[in-house]
């Protein structure tokens, strides 16, 4: 169970955060929308201890993460995967060893054991026999798949995706959204996606929440949300521009 | 003025003591937690093996100049052959660890500060984290480690080639004769000359490893941060070997007369 209460967050004199609470439930599957630039990513990283909040509590399971230090946030993460807007692999190794890297670094296995754990999680992923390849070698969508298979190979209880489909093309995104389904389904974990493209959202969460003026301004099932008459999450789900703003 | 000096001296006390923090941080991180010693190693031959042609190069020409300048003054004297020997004794104490860790400063402080500034702007750095890795054990420890056993190792060669670049010029462009040259060599380099010169080349290692780890750790976003901190990394532990070499000379000086 993840739960953020009274999250308060600035850079300097700008406030990011303003008070943002929300609870998600094990297993669940949650889709945080929003404009660019509203602090999505911020929220997602403040959930896995990433970054510290200026006041308000994040419990994980009930434990407080704040007040934790470096070291003490390592335990608390290894219930986490998370995968990153740039995929953020390790470009001196390997697809074999940047997929490997939980495993080795915190699992007592065998090579062999190590090199059947990632091959299986290339093929769930859709990547059978790219082991050997580097990251530079990858497309953007084969490099994100790389990072949802770091992700996922030592099993975590919660998923976070920051962005996953943006800069993708909409086949490949969509390949991506029925990837985040498979895993969700097939390692029953608490999945967390940050995004702004409404059709990931909707396919792949259970629950949105939608940010807006530095907190959560809505939240609803896929449906009941798409529905809303609320002029804000009407704006953001049509993309219509505010008139008297300036795109550029 | 005041304000931009105090500001100054203020970021430049903050920026020493979040040095001091990575450094206690990388030591209890060494004895607490199982180094990977192939991230060891390969830091090893990154740092010591490649760095060899440049020390090396160095320590010959430098062996070279220091001994054909001695002998113009000390020819003056009739002292001509115990030119090789001020050759040791510097090389030993003084030129073989600074010009070798100035060196090493240059090629691999700019390495690892572009390396770890690169790795924290496309955020492996937090992928390091959110993989239940502390980045300091992975990042930091191996280098540190690394560069304490390659700086004396490296320095070790540049004092044998930059004497034996010596009395290369001494016998075969000078003309002087080689074994009173040799013999004098060995009477006024004494071991604990060789000890001074490891000492400093072994703390050296560490200030180049922390500095650069540090200044990539914390460089600024973009191109221009990798950039900033790369210089940074190179200029600082130029200047902070330069500066620690005069209090280490007085501190092992003392310390030697006392033994």
């Amino acid at each position: 169970m993840i739960e953020a209460r009274n999250l308060r967050k600035g850079f300097g004199p700008q406030p990011v955060l303003d008070g943002v609470s929300f609870r998600i439930e094990n297993g669940e599957s949650v889709a945080i929308i929003g404009r660019s630039g509203c602090g999505k990513s911020v929220l997602l990283k403040h959930l896995i201890g990433l970054l510290q909040p200026d006041n308000g509590e994040v419990l994980i399971d009930g434990e407080n993460i704040v007040p934790m230090n470096e070291r003490q946030l390592l335990r608390v993460r290894r219930k986490f995967g998370m995968v990153f807007q740039g995929s953020a692999l390790f470009d001196s190794m390997t697809v074999a060893e940047n997929v490997a890297f939980g495993l080795r670094r915190h699992e007592h296995l065998t090579e062999t054991e190590i090199a059947r754990r990632v091959a299986e999680t290339l093929e769930v992923v859709d990547l059978p026999g790219t082991e050997n390849k580097n990251p530079a070698e990858l497309s953007g969508g084969m490099r994100k798949r790389v990072g949802l298979a770091r992700a996922i190979v030592y099993e975590p209880q919660i998923v976070l995706y920051d962005e996953p489909t943006t800069g993708l093309d909409p086949i490949v995104s969509d390949s991506i959204d029925q990837l985040m389904l498979r895993v969700r389904d097939r390692l029953k974990v608490t999945t967390v996606i940050v995004t702004h493209d409404m059709r990931t959202a909707r396919r792949v969460g259970q629950r949105i929440l939608m940010m807006h003026d530095k907190r959560i301004y809505a939240s609803g099932a896929p449906d009941e949300f798409f529905a809303s008459p609320d002029p804000v999450v009407r704006q953001f789900i049509d993309g219509v521009a505010d008139p008297k703003e300036t795109p550029f | 003025m005041n304000f931009t000096a105090n500001k100054w001296i203020a970021e430049w006390l903050t920026g020493l003591g979040r040095v001091a923090l990575l450094a206690r941080e990388a030591f209890a991180s060494f004895f607490t937690f199982k180094i990977a010693w192939r991230d060891l190693l390969y830091q090893i031959f990154f740092i010591g093996v490649k760095s060899q042609a440049v020390v090396l190069i160095t320590g010959a020409f430098t062996g070279m100049v220091f001994g054909w300048q001695t002998y113009l003054q000390f020819h003056k004297v009739r002292m001509d052959t115990a030119m090789l020997a001020v050759v040791g004794v510097s090389m030993c104490d003084e030129l073989g660890p600074v010009l070798t860790a100035l060196m090493v400063a240059g090629r691999v402080g700019a390495a690892i500060a572009a390396e770890i500034g690169t790795m924290r702007v496309t955020e492996q750095i937090d992928a390091l984290r959110t993989l239940a890795t502390h980045p300091v054990d992975f990042l930091v420890v191996p280098r540190l480690v690394a560069a304490h056993i390659a700086l004396p190792l490296l320095t070790m060669e540049s004092i044998c080639v930059g004497i034996g670049a010596g009395y290369f010029v001494g016998v075969h462009l000078l003309g002087i004769d080689a074994t009173y040259l040799w013999v004098n060599m060995l009477k006024y380099t004494h071991d604990v000359d060789v000890l001074i010169g490891l000492t400093k080349a072994f703390v050296y290692g560490g200030i180049i490893a922390l500095i650069s780890c540090y200044k990539g750790m914390t460089c600024g976003l973009g191109a221009e941060g990798v950039g900033r901190a790369t210089t940074e990394a190179v200029v600082y532990s130029s200047i902070t070997i330069l500066i620690t070499n005069f209090f280490l000379t007085i501190l092992l000086g003392t310390i030697a007369s006392l033994l």
